[in-house]
């Protein structure tokens, strides 16, 4: 159960109280949003996509166009993460904006910004590029963060007799990265990659298709596919769809992340053998072959040219690894003062077009949150109810465990946006059945998270106490009071911040819906944010983004921070 | 050996480092000289700043006050003609034993093919041939730290530092590397000129060095330096390793002091404020146990390490213990019960833990406690504020283990209680009674 690794040790860095640096993001991303919505005003009225054509056999193309465009948007995370990390690692300014920007935007619904992005880019330039740009930027928001934060703490947590042997034997700053950095880091980089990349897809199948009155924003790829099956009604072409869908997730899977992760066991800096290898069959054939001895061979011979090279032209240069160097203080003040004054600008800018909102319509807003909330906690509580009995169930039993891990990854790797078409194309007919299919959505985004925290949860009750429970004779009710509850605790919660993250996300998505030439809507801020995009409402739209922003923001701090707080305290298994 | 050049000279040499507007001394005017052909050691307590002087010497700090020369010249970074054994060998996981060699020397400059026979070359040397393509993880601990001395030699050093290279190995292994050492050093096997190791472990230090540099505590200062005229091989049962190794525990352990001296006063207070040391109190009761037990008048301190098997460090913490509570008196290297500390041994539980509630009670630092904790609405405090009020003492990371010490002690005699879930600590209900058990 790998896949839980990355959200348990990414919230332990983060259980902080509000701070004024939280407010400076916050500001920010509303300049940001701003911004958008002001060169939104100049979208083009109309927009036609390409068409989408639903032949199985054009598949293949659309698959590749997705992945295509996650590589992009990942490749461009890694490159961020890489030049970013190094930088807050090295200077206290770059961490002062890494650490906040993390912080909150690892609970913002980055879906809610699609709007504003896409009509923003598509002011500025031809809309199919700006379809393009806006889902890889998307994407892009989605995925780089924690890989970022998971490269600066890894640069940040070298053991100091590491560092301190590279500069006694006079590493330059290239061997050092080659030799003592990246290494050290890689664990951790492939994880969040990894973890990336599956939210990544979530984005994707949003991002691709758009359509919001007369404007139709569509790419050619997979999610706009499944959205013009499910349009069409045509159920073959979903199950073509969903089909290579998951193909491609799990030869992703087994061909570029198990090799890589069952690679990067040996950069694990314990010094003792492990019992249990990651194990990958593809990366087992590739070492074996004669192609890889080849390429290693080459790439040592490359590798040592680069490594002689560098070291002529930067030769080591001592660091003091007790000190930080702090420099270019009046260029960096200079540019902090230019960015506030950009920022406060257009914060007040988005004052003055949120003061253009009506009262009703504020009204309408606080409305949306409130229901939008009522969907999203029916949806946790909806996936307690089945994980928590069936993840405890799993858990005790290590064989079904193992056993079912494998089918549970598959599904958990579908993400739930390419569902929802599915769900819209079953229910629409329904009374009230856009409301249901909300909340499946936001169901399928948030079970497995708790399902997989749940088993972790479990698992990790030591095997003394489930004895003693069994002596002590407790009846099953106490034996969940008493042991199993306070252990999942932390690990519920763990699970919850995650999954409601997800369904907030979610609700952008699922509240409103062009379906078969009529509009389908509920009530909710997810609702009013497709709403108010397709009417070209920008002060509405501004306001509902960022209240939800804001209410996500606020309740992860009020709420799911307190309780993580008293859960790492109170009942950790340590 | 020496032939008097001189190889690094420090003069008063101090680090500070500072927290807020707090600055503390991690060592404090330091003059000391190594010369070619010598073997010197640092020899002192943990937290007497020897890593960091070890650190200043060879350039990986710079310091705040005074002047680090080599071979008369004043340091500026790295020191390119030292190298370091470190205490958890630093190996680089990732790579097999050759390359972790090789990586120093590659960053020299060192063509491939030179690099490759001289790695084979050491690694032969430290006895590690067939071992190459290993990684670190595969090897035990000794086999290690070979490694991370055939990697400190590739670089031929002039001055090879030693950081605690032996601590982290069980006895045997230890035993043998610091024996293979000293057959590379002795007989000129390898360039070094001189060798700085830092220890803690008292034989270990008079087994192998010319000269000994005694450290002491807050701040880490130089207390006494000791000239070992003994030719090598040593043997530790000598009269002579003894004499020396009772010398250096005299020194280390001091003289029990007049009461008021050796308590010191409170923080904030003018005069030395005492810290606790940081013990187990059942390792206290169970080193009065044992001189209770013992009928001689007084106790060799050597002979407690080793009728241990301890750590000499954790064996002069407790003394240390110990004399502050007035349980023993300490006097060239040797040490006594005193009759309260017989009673001590001798009392049952409830009554040890009544003796030693009255005997902290006396020490100035609860007596500044339950001070603070009188003043204190409901009596009580929260950990943080009694932590700030330490830390304008202490550097952050000690106050830290000195407050837990200090709810630690009292906790067990019951002079003040502490709520975890609240971090709160407050006065015990029974102040100033003396209540004989409940």
């Amino acid at each position: 159960m790998h896949y839980l690794k990355a959200p348990i040790y990414e919230l332990k860095q983060t259980t902080r109280e509000f701070r004024w640096s939280d407010a400076f993001v916050l500001l920010t991303i509303t300049a940001l949003l701003y911004l958008g919505v002001h060169f939104g005003f100049h979208a083009p009225e109309a927009v036609r996509g390409p068409n989408i054509v639903l032949e199985p056999s054009a598949l293949p193309y659309y698959a590749f166009r997705s992945v295509l465009r996650m590589g992009a948007a990942y490749l461009l995370s890694l490159m961020f993460t890489l030049v970013y990390g190094y930088a807050a690692a090295r200077s206290r300014r770059a961490e002062q904006i890494l650490l906040p920007t993390l912080d909150v935007l690892q609970s913002v619904p980055i879906l809610s910004f699609l709007p504003v992005v896409l009509l923003g880019l598509s002011a500025v330039m031809p809309e199919r590029f700006a379809a393009e740009l806006a889902s890889v930027v998307l994407i892009f928001t989605s995925q780089v963060w924690n890989m970022t934060f998971s490269w600066y703490q890894s640069l940040t947590t070298l053991p100091k007799e590491l560092r301190e042997a590279a500069e006694i034997f006079r590493m330059n700053w290239w061997l050092k990265i080659r030799k003592l950095e990246l290494p050290f880091g890689a664990i951790g980089l492939i994880w969040n990659s990894m973890m990336s990349w599956a939210g990544g897809w979530f984005f994707l199948m949003a991002a691709e298709i758009f359509t919001v009155g007369e404007r139709d924003y569509r790419l050619p790829g997979l999610g706009a596919y499944l959205r013009e099956a499910s349009h069409q009604g045509n159920i073959p072409a979903i199950l073509w769809g969903l089909g290579t869908l998951v193909l491609v997730i799990v030869l992703l899977d087994q061909l570029v992340w198990r090799p890589l992760v069952a690679w990067s066991e040996k950069f694990k800096l314990e010094m003792v053998e492990q019992e249990t290898h990651a194990s990958s069959w593809f990366y087992d054939v590739l070492r074996s072959s004669k192609l890889s001895e080849r390429v290693s061979v080459f790439w040592e011979r490359i590798s040592e040219r680069i490594d002689a090279w560098t070291l002529r032209v930067w030769p080591f240069q001592p660091e003091r690894i007790s000190e930080r160097p702090q420099r270019g203080d009046t260029a960096w003040k200079l540019f902090m003062l230019v960015a506030l004054i950009l920022i406060a600008y257009s914060v007040l800018r988005s004052l003055h077009l949120l003061a253009q909102v009506e009262i009703g319509q504020w009204f309408a807003i606080l409305q949306g949150v409130v229901t939008t909330a009522l969907r999203v906690f029916t949806s946790l509580a909806i996936a307690l109810c089945w994980t928590v009995p069936l993840g405890v169930y799993i858990g005790m039993n290590t064989r079904l465990a193992s056993r079912l891990q494998p089918l549970v990854q598959i599904a958990a790797s579908i993400p739930a946006t390419a569902l929802f078409p599915v769900f819209v194309l079953m229910l629409a007919q329904l009374p009230g059945g856009l409301n249901v299919a909300a909340i499946m959505l936001m169901l399928t985004g948030t079970q497995w998270y708790l399902l997989f925290n749940v088993i972790a949860g479990t698992m990790s009750i030591p095997q003394e106490l489930r004895f003693t429970v069994t002596l002590l004779g407790l009846n099953r009710w106490q034996k969940w009071r008493v042991l199993i509850l306070p252990a999942l605790f932390p690990y519920l919660i763990t699970g919850a911040i995650t999954a409601s993250g997800g369904a907030w996300n979610a609700s952008i998505v699922a509240e409103y819906v062009e379906f078969g030439g009529r509009t389908l809507r509920v009530t909710g801020l997810g609702d009013l944010i497709a709403y108010s995009t397709a009417q070209g409402n920008f002060p509405l739209l501004l306001a509902s983004t960022l209240t939800m922003i804001t209410t996500v923001v606020l309740v992860n701090r009020l709420l799911w921070r307190r309780l993580y707080r008293i859960a790492a305290s109170r009942y950790r298994m340590e | 050996m020496t032939n008097g050049k001189t190889l690094v000279e420090l003069e008063h040499v101090s680090q500070v480092y500072a927290t807020g507007r707090k600055r503390f001394y991690a060592v404090q005017d330091i003059n000391l000289t190594i010369s070619e052909g010598e073997f010197v050691c640092l020899l002192g307590p943990s937290g007497c700043g020897k890593s960091t002087l070890l650190r200043l010497i060879t350039g990986l700090q710079r310091p705040t006050e005074g002047r680090i020369r080599y071979r008369g010249e004043e340091l500026r970074g790295v020191n390119p003609h030292a190298s370091i054994v470190f205490q958890t060998f630093a190996l680089f996981p990732w790579l097999s034993v050759q390359e972790n060699v090789e990586v120093a020397l590659k960053a020299r400059g060192v063509p491939p093919k030179i690099r490759t026979a001289c790695a084979l070359d050491l690694l032969d040397r430290v006895g590690l041939d067939g071992f190459e393509n290993a990684y670190p993880r595969e090897l035990s601990g000794g086999m290690r730290q070979k490694v991370g001395f055939a990697r400190a030699m590739a670089v031929e050093p002039e001055l090879l530092c030693l950081d605690e290279p032996f601590s982290a190995l069980d006895v045997l292994s230890s035993e043998a590397l610091r024996g293979e050492l000293m057959e590379l050093w002795l007989d000129g096997k390898i360039p070094t000129k001189a060798i700085l190791m830092v220890t803690h472990n008292i034989e270990e230090a008079a087994e192998m060095a010319d000269r000994l540099i005694i450290m002491g505590t807050s701040p880490g200062r130089v207390i006494a330096e000791v000239n070992v005229d003994m030719p090598q091989p040593r043997h530790r049962k000598s009269p002579q390793f003894l004499k020396l190794i009772d010398q250096i525990y005299a020194i280390l352990a001091g003289q029990t002091q007049p009461e008021p001296v050796e308590i010191g006063t409170a923080p904030g207070k003018p005069g030395i404020t005492r810290w606790l040391p940081q013990i187990q109190i059942s390792d206290l009761v169970g080193l009065l146990e044992h001189l209770a037990e013992s009928s001689q008048p007084t106790y060799d301190i050597y002979q407690l390490t080793e009728d241990f098997g301890a750590d000499s460090d954790l064996v002069l913490r407790l003394i240390d213990t110990a004399e502050l509570l007035g349980f023993v008196r300490v006097g060239q290297g040797d040490v006594m019960l005193t009759p309260l500390g017989e009673t001590f041994s001798e009392a049952s539980i409830l009554t040890r833990k009544e003796i030693f509630s009255t005997r902290i009670r006396r020490l100035p630092i609860f007596q500044w406690l339950i001070n603070m904790l009188h003043l204190a609405e409901n009596q009580s405090l929260k950990r943080d504020v009694v932590r700030a009020a330490i830390e304008l003492e202490l550097p952050p990371a000690d106050a830290e283990k000195q407050l837990n010490t200090i709810i630690e002690w009292g906790r067990y005699g019951e002079v003040i209680a502490y709520d975890d879930e609240t971090e709160t600590i407050m006065l015990e209900p029974l102040v100033g009674q003396s209540v004989p058990g409940h």
